[in-house]
């Protein structure tokens, strides 16, 4: 079983603050890590390795810092990475990172499953999985929460969606976008961080992809920013004061007076 | 192509520095300096008053909008029943229709629906596939069918909603048709001059807000989360057109199969629907303590909420988790107990119409986008307003 797991190096913005004096991002500190939903994507892939036998190759497009988030998968139990990173990438939105992701998952050879987390932690999507899909021209079953059963031919797999989860068979090769619930990431082995430590990552540009570079990055984009913002809030809270007791009354009076209670 | 600074233009004064959303921008020999991993965001441009921050994109090809005229909204249903974000957005697509001087037209694939209630609800067309192969939402046979819709009326937009069945298929669409989706809307817009749609975007959990256009594929599309427009009053006298789209079962085929579907029964909670919601965060100290808010929540006649911090922590299941990854909620009441209000939690939450903060923190960010607040230990708080509300 060949499996191919698609990363995002993202900027752990779990804990980012806004100074309130310039509205400004507080970032100090803050380490790049792999997007979280990922990991479970990573972790499925050497799962499936285990079982199955064949590779994990990872792949992510990125600036070449992305190349030490590679190796943590490496670490983690990927055979191969590879990092797909020029200066021409910058700025794709969805529709160009699917498409160079695309080419680069076909010049990788012959693949059984593609596996992408539910969504990023900073753009927030959930739109490059299902476009990748479509690129490859293979079937998608997105929010995985459990393989339940795989075969050299097909795939059952259990999925989210409003009203509960369905069991969704597909032959291969497929695309799945994974959630957390499907796994619990491992910790790095020691044999695996020996061997992130002298694994050689290929880095391809656009030419070494063999990529339309009318299709990729902010050339390839449709979609454009025009405006960034940081969205204003301002404390408005009637905050209670006196004996709590007081402030409890006083919010029930208001709750009524607005025929909640 | 790409970004560089005007060195006779900037003076070093680093006011972008603090701007940029990943710390690439530095003052190197009193200039600014972009590292290695621009993104090309432009969030560094306009804090720089001297206009030093030039970021260049080929020009694109001609405008692509010719001929597509018309505002759609993807009609989501299930088992013949359509889900309240239709209706939510084709209020909104008319307000926008209406700015463009265009229809709306509701597509809706499934078996039995009312089409009648989409025009009342502002469609001008509805263009109904009515088949059984579609109401349990096969994701093939949708994308296909509605790429193939697309490319016989040529909208100007779409929008649909941005559920489990929306953020699976719609990207497919928008990467079959070669064209921009942007995800998550939390506002439209248009620009009349350029008959463009501005598209605004929470991103990096809610930091920053992003207007993004789609300026050369069409349609220009856009997924919008539930509960994020209002649904308008449905009026039964406007008048609208239903054209029956008929299903070609021989030449549309799926090649993923639904095999078994199990309700969530236990774990639904209902929070896209409820008229109060009372919320519990990483104060609550320990899983037995949402006993507290399930009592309260009882009293009221609410759904329970719950900011991340419990999910991660595994006290509640993530069906109930509220916010940027979780449900966006926009209830009559929210009342949040010991949730400090990361951006990421307000995200999903701060349209609610009263929002109640109980917390012992008065420096806690719940406080900014809460209407009433009490300073006060959630533990000794919320048992008083189970006893009050009791013995009404």
């Amino acid at each position: 079983m060949n499996v191919v797991v698609c990363l995002k190096q993202v900027p752990g913005t779990t804990d980012v603050k806004i100074d309130p004096q310039t509205n400004n991002l507080i970032r100090s500190g803050i380490p790049n890590i792999i997007n979280p939903f990922d990991t479970y994507a990573l972790e499925e892939g050497v799962r499936i390795k285990d079982r199955c036998g064949g590779k994990v190759t990872v792949t992510s497009m990125g600036p070449p810092q992305a190349e030490q988030m590679l190796r943590e998968a490496i670490s983690l139990g990927a055979d191969e990475a590879v990092l797909l990173s020029d200066r021409e990438f910058a700025g794709a939105d969805t529709w160009a990172t699917a498409y160079t992701l695309a080419v680069a998952i076909k010049k990788l050879g012959q693949f059984d499953i593609v596996i992408c987390g539910r969504q990023t932690l900073d753009g927030d999507t959930g739109q490059v999985g299902p476009e990748l899909a479509e690129m490859l021209d293979i079937p998608l079953v997105a929010y995985v929460s459990k393989i339940e059963e795989l075969t050299a031919q097909r795939i059952q797999a259990r999925r989210m969606i409003d009203e509960g989860h369905e069991v969704i068979e597909s032959p291969l090769p497929v695309v799945i976008t994974v959630t957390k619930e499907i796994n619990v990431p491992r910790l790095p082995s020691l044999r695996g961080i020996a061997r992130s430590q002298s694994a050689v990552i290929p880095v391809w540009n656009t030419q070494q992809l063999g990529a339309d570079p009318s299709k990729v990055g902010l050339t390839g984009s449709f979609t454009k920013v025009v405006k960034i913002f940081f969205p204003q809030r301002v404390c408005q809270a009637e905050v209670f004061e006196g004996e709590l007791e007081a402030q409890v009354d006083r919010l029930l009076d208001r709750l009524k007076s607005a025929g909640l209670i | 192509m790409g970004i560089r600074i005007d060195l006779d233009k900037c003076t070093g004064c680093g006011a972008c520095i603090s701007s940029c959303p990943f710390g690439l921008l530095e003052i190197k020999d009193d200039k600014a300096l972009v590292k290695e991993g621009c993104t090309l965001c432009g969030a560094c441009q306009s804090p720089c008053a001297f206009e030093a921050i030039i970021i260049e994109a080929p020009a694109k090809t001609a405008a692509a909008d010719a001929g597509h005229r018309g505002v759609w909204v993807f009609v989501e249903q299930r088992d013949g029943k359509v889900k309240n974000v239709a209706y939510e957005l084709l209020a909104e697509g008319r307000k926008l229709a209406d700015s463009l001087k265009t229809e709306v037209g509701a597509v809706c694939f499934g078996h039995g629906i009312d089409g009648a209630s989409l025009i009342a609800h502002g469609a001008d067309k509805v263009y109904l596939v009515d088949s059984p192969d579609f109401v349990s939402n096969p994701e093939d046979l949708c994308t296909t069918q509605f790429v193939n819709l697309v490319r016989q009326y040529k909208p100007e937009i779409v929008l649909a909603g941005a559920t489990p069945l929306g953020r699976a298929f719609i990207p497919r669409v928008a990467a079959i048709l070669k064209t921009g989706l942007t995800a998550d809307c939390t506002g439209l817009d248009i620009d009349l001059e350029k008959r463009l749609l501005l598209q605004t975007r929470p991103t990096f959990g809610g930091n920053i807000m992003a207007t993004i256009i789609c300026q050369s594929g069409r349609p220009q599309m856009s997924t919008v989360r539930p509960r994020v427009f209002k649904k308008g009053v449905p009026d039964k006298t406007r008048q609208g057109q239903i054209i029956k789209v008929d299903f070609d079962k021989a030449r549309i085929t799926s090649r993923t199969k639904l095999l078994s579907f199990v309700e969530d029964v236990s774990e639904r909670v209902k929070l896209d629907e409820a008229d109060i919601i009372v919320s519990g965060g990483r104060g609550l100290g320990k899983p037995e303590n949402f006993a507290l808010l399930k009592e309260l929540a009882g009293v009221l006649g609410a759904a329970l909420g719950s900011s991340r911090p419990p999910v991660d922590e595994g006290w509640i299941p993530y069906s109930h988790q509220v916010g940027q990854t979780g449900k966006t909620v926009c209830p009559k009441l929210y009342i949040a107990c010991g949730i400090s209000g990361s951006v990421q939690h307000l995200a999903g939450m701060q349209t609610s119409e009263i929002i109640v903060a109980i917390n012992d923190d008065p420096n806690a960010p719940i406080f900014e986008v809460a209407t009433y607040g009490i300073v006060g230990d959630l533990f000794k708080v919320v048992p008083m307003l189970i006893d009050k509300l009791k013995n009404r």
